[in-house]
């Protein structure tokens, strides 16, 4: 490996000061954080260059190396979880072993911080530049430990992120397990009547991709079934899987439906919402797949009809089935778990689940949908009579600023009311409908065409102003009080539906899969991206990925091409067929290891072993995954973190304080 | 001795953690949150890392405040090395009371790595205590 540099041989620094155009050069006075760099031990030159990152700042460390002038290098510039790998690569392709080099953030714990005290950036960053002269004379050459990727992917969640993910990389030759928490895979795509802005008909384009997922041979579904477990790494995940019992022979079953017509239990059908029934023993709507059949044991009365011969012929009714776990052994892991509908309730202004005729956009679009409850032929819930005028109210649960609302905007509200609206318009053209609006948010493609044409050519009323007050008149119609903004005026309307359009949120159980797979979520409740822009289908854990509105709120298209994007990148690490981690992992001092067993105890991975022949504790590195925990408990100081050793930690905490400048007095 | 305080600048060191808070303080500097200059930052891979020792020793070399932060409970990178600085901590806080330095000079948090804001309202609200406590009495003149 690029290992040139022997024990012995002497430590001389290059230090490389970024200005990062004006980012950090716009704040402090770089060329005098070179020089002072020139003044710390074991430094042997430092420069000064607009971007480093560029490829003419990478030549200039290059040539440094190879004139012999340098072996060790620090660059002061931005985040190391920005550009350490783009400069271990530069050291490397050089000869110089890649962890002999350090990073000083000067930009984003120094710069951006204090655009305004360019005297305290300064000493922030030339702190930060002797931390890391003192921790780099202290590093240690170490070599780069590959893991072996196993060439199969876990995707969680079937919804049209997940289902896209599955079908690119079982295109590729990767084993897919998709594991879909419902009885059926579609997600909240399939409960769409149509999609804006092209207005087709969701099903028309869903279903046939669901189709795709259901015959792909590499495609192993798993439906009705939830991740329990993660454990290992990137590479090397160990997959727990919770088959929930169907209650059905899901081989034998044929999927005829006499059982359902049969079945004598009827209770609400979550894929209508509420809105519309199901039997106990059910598939979620028709065109669901798999297209077996599930008794929902919670609603299920066991009087046995199902399982008469008459019924179910092929006799696949299993009253005797159990819940089953199935571990599975996968490479990488693509979290497409999608969203969940704001519950306006808490919103106790608009009346919903109060006023029987305020209903939520999810609602509208199963009432609208040709397969839905009502045919396609929505009707006020309170009377059962198509409403002649609706109200659309927009930014329900979302751009909320008041404490604990969601401040983030949902992207695809105020595309789907004016969708939901013309629906409405194209069938009932003397119906008046009204869109109260903070902003219409019309970005995608296609979008601003579609939004326009709904005011000129469908006459859509479109007030801006939030309702401020929603009551119920003795019929049953609401009536909403609201600002026009525009018009500065207050206005008063009768109406007999209002369409709350309400948000998307994270999963109620996001925080529980964040913590089984230990990645991270946003202020908003969503899954974290490693990096905003660069890297927005990666998560901070190697080897997971996240497509679709589990990242953040997305319409379709953008959702799809997420999902591209994760494949893509689980794909690159499969096809690598190997995987390089950082070599931070702990190791046991034979001579100094009591076998106290301390260590043991604390290892979150079970990493820790105990020779009890020698008497002493012995750490598998291919387990370990380098936190420290074991070292900074450690009472006989035996254990040491490569790259973060007492040393090298030390060496830093001791450098870090530079003296008191001598006050006038001599005294403090 | 108060002139010598009013114009006072305190010294922070922060030991915080790679995936949570140091990404946190990284958001914030994107963000562009500022924030009096006196944080500096000290990584190490987990909370599990930091040792009561690391604390003592930099403000045996004379820092006026040292900030320890990693992940929320629950959010650990490596499932629970954050649990086990969480039942040190606070124990060695009450130690260094009783070893005459003012507990006051260690401020422990837990900040994630979307809480830019949050480490900015408490270095803002540090710097304001450290003020009112005063210089650390071991830092060493030039």
């Amino acid at each position: 490996m690029s290992n040139s540099l022997r024990n012995d041989e002497e430590i001389k620094i290059g230090v490389y000061v970024c200005h990062c155009g004006i980012n950090i050069a716009g704040v402090i006075d770089v060329p005098a954080l070179t020089e002072y760099a020139k003044t710390l031990p074991n430094v042997a030159l430092a420069k000064e260059y607009k971007f480093i990152c560029s490829s003419i700042g990478q030549e200039m460390i290059k040539e440094d190396i190879e004139a012999g002038l340098i072996n060790r290098v620090i660059v002061a510039a931005c985040s190391p979880r920005m550009h350490e790998p783009t400069f271990r690569m530069v050291v490397k392709e050089v000869g110089v072993n890649e962890f002999l080099f350090e990073m000083a953030n000067i930009r984003e714990h120094a710069t951006w911080v204090n655009l305004d005290d360019p005297e305290g950036a300064f000493k922030i960053a030339k702190d930060h530049v002797r931390m890391a002269v003192a921790k780099l004379s202290e590093l240690k050459p170490l070599e780069v430990e590959r893991v072996k990727v196993e060439p199969a992917c876990l995707v969680i969640g079937a919804g049209i992120a997940g289902m896209n993910a599955s079908i690119d990389l079982a295109k590729e030759g990767y084993d897919v397990y998709l594991v879909e928490r419902t009885a059926t895979i579609g997600g909240h795509m399939a409960q769409l009547d149509k999609t804006f802005p092209t207005m087709d008909c969701s099903a028309c384009i869903l279903t046939p991709r669901m189709v795709d997922v259901g015959r792909e041979e590499k495609i192993h579904l798993m439906t009705y079934s939830e991740v329990e477990k993660v454990d290992g790494y990137v590479g090397n995940f160990d997959v727990t899987i919770k088959k929930k019992p169907h209650y059905v022979d899901q081989e034998a079953c044929t999927g005829c439906g006499l059982c359902a017509i049969e079945c004598p239990v009827i209770c609400a059908n979550e894929f209508e919402v509420g809105l519309g029934i199901r039997k106990a023993i059910y598939i979620p709507f028709p065109q669901a797949v798999p297209g077996e059949f599930t008794i929902d044991m919670t609603k299920c009365i066991k009087c046995g009809i199902c399982a008469t011969p008459e019924v179910c012929e092929p006799d696949a009714i299993r009253f005797d089935d159990k819940l089953e776990y199935v571990e599975i052994k996968v490479g990488t892991i693509i979290v497409a778990t999608g969203w969940d509908l704001y519950d306006p309730t808490e919103l106790k202004q608009y009346g919903y689940g109060k006023y029987p005729n305020v209903i939520n956009g999810l609602e509208m679009e199963r009432l609208l949908s040709s397969f839905g409850p009502l045919e396609g032929k929505p009707a006020r819930p309170s009377d059962l009579e198509p409403p002649h005028s609706i109200g659309f109210l927009q930014c329900v649960g979302s751009r909320n600023f008041r404490p604990g609302g969601n401040n983030y905007c949902s992207r695809v509200c105020c595309m789907y009311a004016t969708k939901q609206a013309r629906q409405y318009k194209e069938k009932h053209p003397e119906a008046s409908i009204y869109i109260f609006y903070m902003d219409i948010r019309a970005f995608g493609k296609g979008y601003e065409e579609f939004y326009e044409s709904a005011g000129r050519n469908f006459g859509i009323k479109y007030i801006r102003g939030r309702i401020g007050e929603v009551y119920e008149d003795e019929d049953h119609s609401i009536i909403v009080r609201a600002e026009d903004t525009l018009l500065q005026k207050q206005i008063e309307i009768k109406l007999d539906m209002l369409v709350l359009s309400c948000g998307l949120v994270a999963r109620y159980d996001a925080d529980q899969i964040a913590s089984i797979l230990t990645i991270q979520r946003s202020a908003d409740g969503f899954f974290m991206e490693a990096h905003p822009k660069l890297r927005p289908v990666d998560t901070l854990t190697d080897g997971i990925f996240v497509a679709g509105v589990a990242q953040g709120p997305k319409d379709i298209p953008d959702a799809v091409a997420q999902a591209k994007g994760a494949a893509s990148g689980a794909a690159s690490l499969m096809a690598m067929g190997e995987f390089a981690i950082e070599p931070y992992y702990s190791v046991v001092l034979e001579y100094k290891c009591s076998g106290c067993k301390s260590c043991q105890s604390l290892c979150p991975f079970n990493a820790i072993s105990f020779d009890v022949f020698k008497n002493i504790a012995v750490i598998n590195k291919a387990l370990c995954k380098g936190c420290g925990t074991c070292a900074a408990a450690c009472p006989s100081d035996a254990i040491v973190q490569n790259h973060f050793s007492d040393d090298q930690i030390f060496a830093m905490i001791n450098t870090a304080i530079p003296p008191l400048a001598k006050t006038e007095n001599g005294s403090k | 001795m108060a002139k010598v305080k009013e114009d006072f600048d305190p010294y922070i060191l922060g030991i915080c953690c790679n995936w949570c808070t140091y990404a946190g303080a990284d958001q914030a500097g994107t963000s562009r949150m500022q924030r009096p200059a006196n944080l500096r930052i000290l990584r190490v891979m987990c909370g599990g890392r930091m040792e009561p020792l690391m604390v003592i020793q930099a403000l045996k070399n004379g820092a006026d405040g040292v900030l320890v932060s990693h992940c929320h409970v629950g959010d650990c990178h490596y499932v629970e090395g954050n649990l086990k600085t969480f039942r040190k901590m606070p124990l060695f806080i009450k130690m260094l009371e009783q070893f005459g330095v003012n507990p006051k000079r260690v401020k422990y948090t837990q900040v994630s790595a979307s809480e830019g804001a949050e480490l900015t309202e408490i270095v803002k609200e540090f710097v304001k205590e450290l003020k009112e406590i005063g210089p650390n009495p071991l830092r060493m003149e030039e």
